[in-house]
Parts: structure tokens; C-alpha cells; sequence
């Protein structure tokens, strides 16, 4: 288990749900990745997408112009 | 003697016609999974995203909310590169605007066909129905998506399957033709029904579509765009940019966009190393892109109208801080332009 990091600033939704989808791929169950997002979609997009694919939503931090998502490879 | 666990790959476009034809095919034993094409084009989340005066709308992606309600998982793919060959040369021509249909749908059928190929998928489900749009949903254009696709008969519309063809999954009796469906033409009451029946209260039915390029006033930019080029052709963020803000072309060699609210000017602010930009510093102001080769004269011109567009517009004179791509940054101080020397036709 290893934890990993995205950065998908400036992407629009559903970019950043496509990079994560790629980053996963690479990734091994129980893996850890924390995805930087400025879209106040992601907020929504990605803990969907966790539901609907099995991975755990572990945190979502929202700073002023940043938003940090937290997540581990189910 | 254990049977095989069909697998069935739909098309989710987030619509409702796309989430009933998945749910039919599930109700019927089949493993469904859906895929959702991202061709830059899409109207999903985007405005609403940018904007703050959106910020109470939902910001779902509502491919991926449909693939909740169905409990089924969603692949969204990135297609922005090899979608730029259906935009600029779709050999079925254009419908009302620039939206390519016909193609659009060739094309995503085929990609899914590849797609269930690599994942070993056995057929294709799509939502459309004959009759319901007047470009790529007509009885005549079934086939041809079916066959150019390369999908053939593993292509099934749940929705409409009665009156087509028999396919593969049906004639295999992967799948009973007789629960399947005879809808046809714009009438969206089955649909509504379907839906009520399956306990499906809230789904997405969004009145333009959810293409950009079915949208008259997008269109038109993306003709100036190719105009202004002097070529049919894009860049992703040429296409993102033609979403935000008001674009005005005083002159065939450069074009404005200008921020309109906070949101729009936020999502800008991201372009200022690309582009050479205008800003009133005396007053509250929009954020000005310059898309083009404007002269030092056009430049002038260029702060008029900033100046135009900021909470200084009505005062003698303000001052405008004009940036190149380089970084080079100057001070000009201008007459803002009067309401009345905009002409119409400067609005793309």
C-alpha cells in the first residue's frame, strides 16, 4: 500500500474523474491517492465515481480556491 | 450445466432514454455497465461550474448520477482529440447548426464497440428511438449507424427494438424481445411512464441537449473561430473558451472575450499567460482576453471597450492595464467607448 498524489488544477469536470480514472489504473488495491481539484464539481463527480466503482471516499477539503479529495483503491 | 453472465456495455449520456434502455436490459439478467464519452462539447457541469451566479444549480455529472440510480459502474473516456475528425469533417453533414449527429453517434458506437471488445462485452445498448431526434434518430438512420459503427446486429435499442431488426443478444435468447420496446417518435410520455414504473423520480432531460454544438449561439462562434483561423479547426481550449464570457470581434484580425461575472473572470484569470490581456485598474473590471494579432491602434480600441465594460464606463476617463503574453505590462489611460459605438455586428 502506497499513497500517491494528483494534480488536477484547472481541469474542468469530468476531466479530473477521467485523470483519476487513469491514475487508478496504475494503482493497487488498499493504494491511497489525494487529488488537488479547483472545479467545485470534483466534490460531487469524485465521491460518485468512488461510489459507483467501489473505491472508499476517505476525506473532501475545501480551501478558498482549492479543493484536496482523499481516496483509497477498492 | 451453468449459464454465462451476459455483459452488456450502454451508452450513458445521462439522459433519461439512455438510463431506461440500460435498466431494461438489467431487469433482464444482463450485467450492464455503462461508458460516457467526453468530446469537449458537452454541456454537463461546465457553465454551471464557472459561473457564480449558477452556484445554486447542480453541479452533477449527471452520467455518473444515472449510473448510481442503476447501481452500475460508468467509464467516462476522453475522446477530445479523435472527436476533432467528426466536428470538422462529418461525412452526414451538419444538422441545424454544427452539431454533427449522424457521425457523433457512429462514432461513439464504434468506440464502445471497441471498448466491449477489449473488456469482453457481448453487445451494445443505446437509449435512442426512432423518431426522437430529427438528425440521427430516424428509421433510415438505424442502420447506418449500426453498419458504419461496425457494431452490426450486437448493437441493441431496448427502447425501440420492436420495430427493428432482430439482434444478437434477442436472437440468442440472451435477452426476450417481448419485454423489449416499441417506442417511436418525439412523444416522451412512455418514457415518463417507463421511469414512474421503474421508481425513477428525477432524471435529467435537459431542453438543448447536451451538446454544445447544438446550440445556435456556440455554433456561430465556432464558425468566427474557423474564420478567424483561416482553417476548420480547434484546440481544446479554444472550445472551453467559446463557453465563457462575451465575445465581440471588432476586427477580422482579433476578438475580445470578456468576463462577465466573477465566476467567468475566475476561470480566465487561468488564461493570462496565453493570451494578451486587459484590465480597468481604476475601477472594477472585467477581465479581457485578446484572441488575435491586434495592432498597437487595435489595442487602443481594445481598452475602449474594457473600459466600456467595467463599473467605470460612464466616467471621463479610467485607466486600463494592458498585459502581453510575455509579461510585458503598461498603463493606458482611455474614453471608455459609449454604448452606442458597439455595433451589433462586433457580437460573435
Amino acid at each position: 500500500m502506497a499513497n500517491y498524489e494528483l494534480n488536477a488544477k484547472g481541469l474542468l469536470c469530468p476531466m479530473p474523474v477521467i485523470k483519476v480514472q487513469q491514475k487508478i489504473q496504475q494503482l493497487s488495491k488498499g493504494d491511497i491517492l489525494m487529488v488537488y481539484c479547483t472545479d467545485p464539481g470534483a466534490q460531487f463527480d469524485l465521491p460518485a465515481w468512488c461510489r459507483v466503482h467501489g473505491h472508499t471516499l476517505l476525506a473532501v477539503q475545501q480551501q478558498p480556491h482549492e479543493i484536496t479529495i482523499s481516496l483509497r483503491v477498492g | 450445466m451453468t449459464t454465462i453472465q451476459r455483459k452488456a456495455v450502454a451508452l450513458i449520456s445521462g439522459g433519461l432514454d439512455s438510463m431506461l434502455a440500460a435498466k431494461v436490459i438489467q431487469e433482464q439478467g444482463i450485467h450492464v455497465e455503462g461508458i460516457n464519452f467526453y468530446t469537449g462539447f458537452c454541456v454537463e457541469g461546465h457553465t454551471h461550474a464557472i459561473r457564480k451566479r449558477d452556484a445554486d444549480k447542480v453541479k452533477r455529472n449527471n452520467a455518473l448520477w444515472v449510473a448510481e440510480q442503476l447501481g452500475i459502474k460508468l467509464h467516462i473516456i476522453d475522446i477530445i482529440e479523435e472527436y476533432k475528425n467528426v466536428v470538422l469533417n462529418p461525412k452526414h453533414g451538419y444538422g441545424q447548426y454544427l452539431n454533427p449527429c449522424l457521425d457523433c453517434k457512429i462514432f461513439m458506437v464504434k468506440k464502445a464497440k471497441e471498448w466491449a471488445d477489449e473488456q469482453g462485452f457481448d453487445f451494445i445498448i443505446t437509449g435512442e428511438v426512432i423518431g426522437q431526434r430529427p438528425k440521427s434518430q430516424r428509421k433510415v438512420t438505424m442502420p447506418i449507424i449500426a453498419s458504419q459503427s461496425g457494431a452490426e446486429d450486437r448493437l441493441l435499442r431496448p427502447l425501440c427494438a420492436k420495430n427493428l431488426p432482430i439482434t444478437v443478444p434477442e436472437r440468442e435468447g440472451w435477452v426476450k424481445r417481448e419485454l423489449l420496446y416499441d417506442f417511436s417518435g418525439r412523444n416522451r410520455t412512455p418514457q415518463i411512464n417507463m421511469a414512474k414504473g421503474f421508481g425513477l423520480n428525477d432524471f435529467a432531460q435537459p431542453a438543448g441537449g447536451c451538446c454544445f454544438l447544438t446550440n445556435e449561439h456556440y455554433s456561430k462562434k465556432l464558425a468566427d473561430l474557423w474564420q478567424a483561423k483561416g482553417k476548420r479547426d480547434y484546440e481544446f481550449d479554444d472550445i472551453m473558451l467559446l463557453k465563457i464570457g462575451r465575445h465581440l470581434r471588432p476586427k477580422p484580425n482579433f476578438k475580445l472575450i470578456i468576463g462577465r461575472e466573477e465566476g467567468e473572470n475566475l476561470f480566465l484569470e487561468g488564461y493570462r499567460k496565453q493570451f494578451t490581456h486587459l484590465k480597468v485598474i481604476s475601477h472594477m473590471s472585467p477581465l479581457v482576453l485578446v484572441d488575435g494579432e491586434p495592432s498597437a491602434q487595435d489595442l487602443a480600441l481594445a481598452a475602449q471597450i474594457t473600459a466600456r465594460y467595467s463599473q467605470g464606463k460612464d466616467c471621463e476617463k479610467v485607466e486600463v492595464q494592458i498585459t502581453t503574453q510575455s509579461g510585458v505590462s503598461w498603463v493606458m489611460p482611455v474614453v471608455p467607448l459609449a454604448s452606442n459605438a458597439i455595433p451589433e455586428t462586433w457580437y460573435v
